[in-house]
């Protein structure tokens, strides 16, 4: 299977990066190429040109600022597995396969914001940071505002995320998963989190048109009480040939009480 | 454009589209076809080899990817005369019945035994869950696997591999 052809070029570091996307908006970026590349070769995208992005040291591995874990967008999911992140390894670990891992990214999977992605629930429960550069300059987008629909997420044309910020402080973490057997996505995911005052955050991802929050969750979570049914009532689920609708806000349930259990 | 692959130890530099997969670089430029193509969808693993080390599948990687990088493919890994370990698992283990998922198998799991010499039967499984076999219901390949181990910790035959 072969994509339509098209430019490529390797990127030189993240202003060069940035300066060619603007002075060609027809530019895209590849990254580890396990999202786009799928998509490529079954003709779904075809880009005109691909800027590389992937052996960009300046976006590699993991640092320390502060209350945060600085993570580069090019980390592959297999470092993020090794890391010592709260959350991310045990998420990283339900991604794929082995060989997946070795390839994909952490900010190709957040940048490209798929709804059956695993990543977005543990930004989400981990109250997350994205580092986004454009020519203009630097911005910071918390989780909550980072996904914004399908395959949508804050990052805008031209522009690059850069770093995934990660707060410290995080005491316990768990993810549950129902995985598609196949392509090994989430059917439905579960993250959650104890964060350093206390609090439980918690999110799903697979479920719907993009990662969420579970404020019913986290309300009864937080007040001593058991996570109970209903999590999701009212919120538009995906169904497809998969799951239907139905099952999947039931799976949010059954793998949320999991989650709380193992979270202690 | 101009790409130069180091592949099992030997540099290759060819002509290619900057949409060629490096499966079909190896397949179809360098007549390499123990490398097999079992989907279009890049989940069935058929495709696996080593970039710098590390196994990826061959059909979700541009060869302008891999340009200068080091390739090791299943032809890289031993000789009929010197079976690397994996390969003499496979055999002795009835680890195939097609074959036609075996060579991405084999590189998997060496990079599986790479990292851990004496895996259980649920590491093997889970590192084998990006390669799909449509035949042998994976028993005997996770048994194969295992056995490959054995000889390997008994300091065994080595076929070509133990390098990368
Ligand atoms: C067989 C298979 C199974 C998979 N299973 C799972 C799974 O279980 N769970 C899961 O979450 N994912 C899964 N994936 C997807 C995988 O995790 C991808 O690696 C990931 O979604 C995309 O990361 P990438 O680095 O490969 O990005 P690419 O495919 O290179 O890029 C994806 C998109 O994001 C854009 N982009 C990439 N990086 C940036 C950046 N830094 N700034 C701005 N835009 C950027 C690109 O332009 C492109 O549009 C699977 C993939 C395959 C092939
Ligand atoms: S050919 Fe199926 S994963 Fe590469
Ligand atoms: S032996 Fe036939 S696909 Fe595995």
């Amino acid at each position: 299977m072969y994509p339509a052809n098209f430019d490529y070029q390797k990127a030189a570091s993240v202003d060069a990066a940035l300066k060619a996307m603007a002075d060609n908006p027809e530019l895209k970026i590849i990254a580890g190429g396990h999202s786009l590349l799928p998509a490529m070769k079954l003709r779904l995208a075809q880009p005109p040109a691909l800027l590389d992005i992937f052996n960009l040291e300046e976006l590699k591995g993991i640092k320390e600022d502060g209350d945060f874990y600085v993570v580069g967008a090019m980390t592959t999911h297999a470092d993020v597995m090794r890391s010592h992140l709260p959350l991310f390894p045990e998420v990283a670990g339900w991604v794929g396969d082995p060989m997946v891992r070795n390839r994909g990214t952490i900010g190709g999977s957040l940048a490209h914001a798929d709804p059956s992605a695993d990543y977005p629930a543990a930004a989400l429960a981990t109250g997350a940071e994205f580092v986004i550069r454009g020519l203009g300059g630097e911005r910071t987008v918390g989780a909550d505002e980072m996904f914004l629909g399908m395959f949508e997420s804050a990052v805008e044309a031209g522009e690059l995320l850069t770093h995934i910020r990660i707060p410290k402080g995080i005491t316990a973490s768990v993810y549950e998963k129902y995985r598609h057997p196949a392509s090994h996505y989430a059917i439905v995911g579960v993250a959650m989190a104890r964060h350093a005052d206390g609090q439980i955050r918690a999110a799903y991802t697979g479920a719907a048109e993009k990662a969420a929050r579970l404020p019913k969750l986290e309300e009864r979570l937080n007040a001593g009480q058991d996570a109970g049914t209903g999590l999701v009532e009212g919120a538009d689920m995906l169904g497809d040939r998969f799951a239907s609708a139905e099952f999947r806000a039931h799976l949010v349930d059954v793998l949320s009480d999991r989650a709380a259990k193992r979270l202690g | 454009m101009n790409v130069t692959v180091n592949v099992n130890g030997k540099p290759y530099t060819r002509d290619v589209e900057a949409r060629t997969l490096l499966v079909h670089f190896l397949r179809e430029d360098l007549l390499l076809t123990g490398t097999h193509v079992g989907c279009d969808t890049s989940q069935c693993g058929a495709c696996t080899v080593h970039v710098n080390g590390e196994a990826v599948k061959s059909c979700t990687v541009l060869a302008v990817q891999a340009d200068g990088m080091d390739v090791k493919t299943i032809e890289g890994m031993g000789t009929p005369g010197d079976l690397h370990p994996l390969q003499t698992g496979f055999w002795e283990k009835h680890g195939l019945q097609c074959g036609y998922c075996t060579p991405g198998m084999i590189m998997a799991s060496a990079e599986l035994l790479k990292h851990n010499a004496n895996p259980s039967e649920e590491e093997i499984r889970y590192h084998l869950e990006g390669n799909y076999c449509r035949c042998t219901g994976y028993h005997n390949i996770v048994k194969a696997v295992q056995h490959a181990a054995e000889i390997m910790a008994q300091g065994g035959q080595s076929g070509q591999a133990a390098d990368d």
